[in-house]
């Protein structure tokens, strides 16, 4: 059996910490697939939309975010850390008053959610937020 | 297991041509398929809210407002909060469709004027 005194449980907390924080950058190669199949090949730009989600969710069954992209006509939504990449995907009709809309996600773990915006003439772009989650979502 | 219900919240009144803001929320387990039983250790089975619309009857204009593809990683009890077009009198339909092929459906009125 492994002994930590507190000072070393803390350390190893806290470069465990590190990692992750280091190691988000580096994005997950489902979540470029879930987007190529939205985009159809093509990874966006970023820039042109508007992603609100809090910098740390407490509790990652509910993550409260929002999404705004001025003449969009489609917003999809993923996450990166997730079991599965696709969370939503909305989709604007004639009568929307504006692209956006609000919703609550799960997110597993500390990750990037990102959403990809997709324009009238066929044009895409993106916007990304990292979440930082304390306790996961998704059960398990 | 819980009751589904799904509510939602649309001003009234309105003026013709007002952006309006809607919120719309159902009581749904959005079981994601991952989860495993206690006791037996089995996968629960995927039952989420896969599909959400709203669209906007009026006497002479009807159209969609919001079609959104949901999957397991929205929330228990789904909302969502968007914005409308009010082009005249009518009333607002809102359709939940559930893995299997439950559908939950609400409707409110809209008075312009």
């Amino acid at each position: 059996m492994l002994q930590l005194t507190r000072r070393e449980a803390l350390g190893a907390g806290a470069g465990a910490f590190a990692i992750t924080a280091f190691g988000l950058p580096a994005m997950a190669a489902a979540v470029e697939d879930a987007i190529k199949k939205f985009t159809g090949g093509a990874m966006p730009a970023e820039g042109g939309v508007d992603l609100t989600a809090p910098e740390i969710a407490e509790n990652g069954n509910t993550v409260p975010i929002e999404v705004a992209a001025e003449g969009a006509e489609a917003i999809a939504v993923f996450a990166d850390g997730n079991p599965a990449p696709e969370v939503c995907t909305f989709n604007f009709g004639p009568l929307a008053g504006s692209s956006s809309a609000a919703t609550r996600i799960r997110l597993a773990k500390t990750q990037n959610v990102i959403a990809v915006a997709r324009f009238p003439d066929g044009s895409f772009k993106m916007a990304k937020a990292v979440v930082k989650v304390t306790i996961g979502g998704c059960g398990g | 297991m819980a009751k589904i219900k799904p509510r939602v919240k649309v001003p009234k009144k309105a003026e013709a041509g007002d952006v309006i803001t809607i919120k719309a929320l159902i009581s749904h387990p959005m079981e994601s398929g991952r989860r495993k039983d206690k006791k037996t250790g089995k996968l629960i089975p995927r039952k989420i809210i896969n599909r959400f619309t709203c669209d906007f009857v009026g006497a002479s204009q009807s159209g969609n407002v919001i079609d959104v593809q949901l999957e397991p990683a929205i929330s228990t009890n789904p909302y969502f909060q968007f914005e409308a077009k009010v082009p005249e009198s009518g009333e607002f339909r809102f359709k939940w469709v559930e893995d299997g092929g439950a559908v939950y459906e609400l409707a409110k009125k809209i008075t312009v004027g």
